[in-house]
């Protein structure tokens, strides 16, 4: 499968090795989150780069203390309509401050390359008739975003009051909601 | 009403060009149906029986007669003449060829309007109360809330692909219009101790197979705090919510197989952890929109003006619009007016274009040139002087909107049914128009008093046969259309899901069945009893026994 990675073809380091497969005795290998859990001892000693791939009913939070070792996180998309790996990475970005890749497998749709981007996705292995050009072209179909999430991108209310004063707003709303709402809002 | 700034148009109109190219690679064959599938829902258009059907939002049911005046415009250029106002506040246009939908969302876009997230696991158009701003028992204006919702919701990146589409709906007063508990996040707006204004949040309701009252998982939510907690609830039914069976996957599944305590827990976690990020609402964008909805200059004017008693002496008729399609304004001398879209015989929800373009110039002359969608398939105008009520009267007459049913039994809920939908099992239509027919009679819907009949054609509920107080389900016996009949169901604050009777009745007999059991409510009921009460009173027995010892 190509892997597209900030809009260009991207080569592939890592070995996707399935469970009940030998690991290689060196080079870059991305198990499944059993393997990792179960085979620990053997694979954190080795010298090359680590992936884990996560099912799309594993919680993110079983590997958060893992994150260090991790230079790619694989999440699965296993049918279309499936949203599950898109919160997975906001998680992981927005929650745990994973910094390093996080890549999307299984039906990598055009239509849902901007969401992904937008939650925190930065590698797209897809199918072959989705080009780098088409991966390009999707992120690009919207140049405003009304909500926050992972990219970084100001949303409209940022951008229509400024980030500063919306920060600044906020502020002074949470200064008012903490005092009079000590109970409720402030667990 | 909202207006939007340049950035909401920047979106809207790449939004267009988006889906005018993939209609374009849909049409020359470069996708199959089953891609193009997903990304024509998610832009309101399905394929129904006999063709294309397109569903335009009309944000929390608020229009101005400039996109009333659309409406009926794609209504005659690209339709049948005629459109279809759904129990989500929306419009439905149901003979649409598809090379037409991208010009026809241009043409939306031009009016601030679009298609987007009216289908598709992803968070839907926000409902609202209809008489929204207007209502003189109201804390506060609901759609200001809605606005932010709508904005937070559009193209959520997180929430798109949810494990099943997802309904949001605001009340700001006690006397609950908008059908919150049934819903799956309803938010009512009410004062705490403090006198501060917040939302009580209720998740988990719902109709369709597995009907639900929604649980409260917080009393009071401080409102700049209302999107994060939004966000909290939508990533924990994200990850948690069933993806296995199309029919367990809604939220109020996932509610009810976890415990509502727990799930308020699971919540509660995540929202502690994202409250103070960048969703917290600014002052600035609060105000901004709550200016837009501010209420008009009104003018003083008379709440006892000479010409209305005048002509409610000489007119019964306007005598009995008056009690039935006339509410209560907040403003003194002024009062919100419901069109009633179901004629004697006629089709609930549908409006033709010439009536759509005489609604928005009534709106105009009479209504600050806005209108409303109420989720029961009526239109409003809200803000109408009292003085003005006779003139309007003899207009809506002339133009068949002025039906004196409101609330009453005529006043009937139905979805599309068999007529257009692929998923119903049986007509829905039909057995509204041969109910309205058969209660036509004002004096006598008058005497019965408010009674809510509501009709799916199917299971999915859209007809809200749970919610009514007389329910009735179309079911498909061996290839021929059945009827089941619910007792007792309700929207408003004190929601219930009706009781299903007994046995389905034939298509013949089921219009029999209804008026067998109104007759039983009327022998028995207590003085000034709604039939709703006398039946929470009564129980099934006295409708039962009538009702299966006469067939």
């Amino acid at each position: 499968m190509p892997l597209i990675k900030a809009g260009q073809p991207a080569a592939d380091p890592f070995l996707q090795i399935a469970d009940g497969e030998p690991l290689p005795a060196e080079g870059a290998i991305i198990v499944s989150l059993a393997r990792w859990q179960e085979e620990r001892g053997l694979i954190e000693p080795r010298r090359d780069l680590l992936g884990v791939r996560l099912k799309a009913a594993d919680l993110v939070e079983q590997i958060a203390g893992d994150l260090d070792r991790l230079a790619v996180i694989v999440l699965e998309f296993p049918k279309f309509n499936d949203g599950r790996a898109l919160s997975q990475a906001r998680l992981l970005r927005e929650r745990h401050g994973y910094r390093g890749e996080i890549r999307a497998t299984g039906r990598v749709v055009r239509d849902l390359l901007l969401f992904m981007h937008r939650c925190g996705f930065d590698a797209f292995a897809t199918d072959d008739h989705v080009t780098a050009e088409i991966v390009r072209k999707s992120l690009a179909a919207f140049s405003l975003s009304y909500q926050p999430a992972a990219d970084g991108r100001p949303s409209v209310i940022e951008l229509r009051h400024g980030r500063r004063a919306a920060a600044l707003g906020a502020a002074t709303e949470q200064g008012r909601a903490g005092g009079q709402d000590c109970c409720a809002g402030g667990a | 009403m909202y207006a939007y700034d340049s950035f909401d148009q920047s979106l809207i109109a790449e939004r267009v060009n988006q889906f005018r190219e993939q209609v374009a690679r849909r049409l020359a064959g470069e996708i199959s149906e089953d891609e193009f599938k997903p990304l024509r829902l998610m832009n309101g258009l399905y394929l129904q029986l006999h063709a294309y059907m397109f569903r335009i939002a009309i944000p929390y049911g608020t229009l101005n007669s400039r996109q009333l005046r659309t409406l009926a415009h794609i209504a005659r250029r690209y339709d049948r003449g005629y459109g279809h106002f759904t129990t989500r506040q929306n419009i439905q246009f149901n003979w649409i060829r598809l090379e037409d939908t991208p010009d026809i969302l241009a043409e939306l876009a031009g009016v601030e309007m679009h298609g987007i997230q009216t289908s598709g696991n992803c968070i839907r158009n926000v409902t609202a109360d209809h008489f929204a701003g207007v209502a003189a028992d109201e804390i506060e204006d609901p759609r200001i809330w809605c606005e932010i919702v709508r904005q937070w919701s559009t193209f959520h990146p997180e929430f798109s692909f949810l494990p099943r589409k997802f309904k949001i709906a605001i009340t700001g007063a006690p006397h609950d219009r908008a059908a919150v508990k049934v819903n799956d996040i309803g938010l009512r707006m009410h004062k705490n101790a403090a006198g501060e204004v917040g939302f009580e949040v209720i998740v988990g309701g719902g109709q369709g197979r597995t009907p639900a009252i929604g649980v409260t998982i917080r009393d009071f939510l401080p409102k700049q705090h209302l999107l994060s907690y939004l966000e909290a609830i939508l990533r924990t039914y994200n990850l948690l919510g069933r993806r296995d069976n199309l029919y367990k996957s809604r939220i109020k599944i996932l509610v009810a197989a976890v415990g509502a305590a727990k799930f308020a827990e699971a919540v509660e976690e995540e929202w502690t952890r994202i409250k103070d990020g960048p969703l917290v609402l600014p002052l600035a964008e609060i105000k901004r929109i709550e200016a837009q909805f501010a209420p008009p200059q009104y003018a003083p004017a008379d709440p006892f003006p000479p010409e209305v008693v005048a002509k409610r002496q000489a007119s019964p008729a306007f005598a009995r619009w008056m009690r039935s399609n006339v509410a209560a304004h907040r403003q003194p001398g002024y009062a919100i007016v419901t069109l009633s879209l179901k004629p004697d015989g006629g089709i609930p929800g549908d409006a033709t274009a010439e009536q759509m373009d005489a609604i928005a110039d009534l709106a105009d002359s009479y209504s600050h040139g806005e209108i409303r969608v109420s989720h029961v398939q009526n239109l409003v105008l809200p803000d109408v002087r009292r003085a003005d009520l006779p003139a309007l009267w003899d207009r809506l007459t002339a133009l068949g909107l002025a039906t004196p049913n409101i609330g009453l039994i005529g006043d009937i809920i139905a979805c599309p049914g068999l007529d257009y939908c692929s998923l119903a099992n049986a007509r829905s239509i039909p057995i509204a128009q041969r109910l309205s027919e058969r209660f036509a009679d004002p004096e006598r819907q008058r005497e019965i008093g408010e009674l809510a009949i509501k009709i799916s054609g199917c299971i999915n509920a859209c007809g809200h046969h749970h919610v009514g107080h007389i329910g009735i389900l179309g079911v498909d016996k061996k290839g021929e259309e059945f009827y089941q009949i619910a007792l007792g169901g309700n929207a408003d604050e004190n929601a219930s899901i009706g009781d299903i009777i007994g046995p389905a009745f034939s298509a013949d007999s089921v219009v029999d069945a209804v008026a067998t059991i109104v007759d039983v409510y009327l022998d028995r009921r207590q003085e000034g009893e709604r039939f709703l009460d006398a039946y929470r009173r009564l129980g099934q027995a006295p409708f039962k026994e009538k009702l299966y010892a006469a067939h």
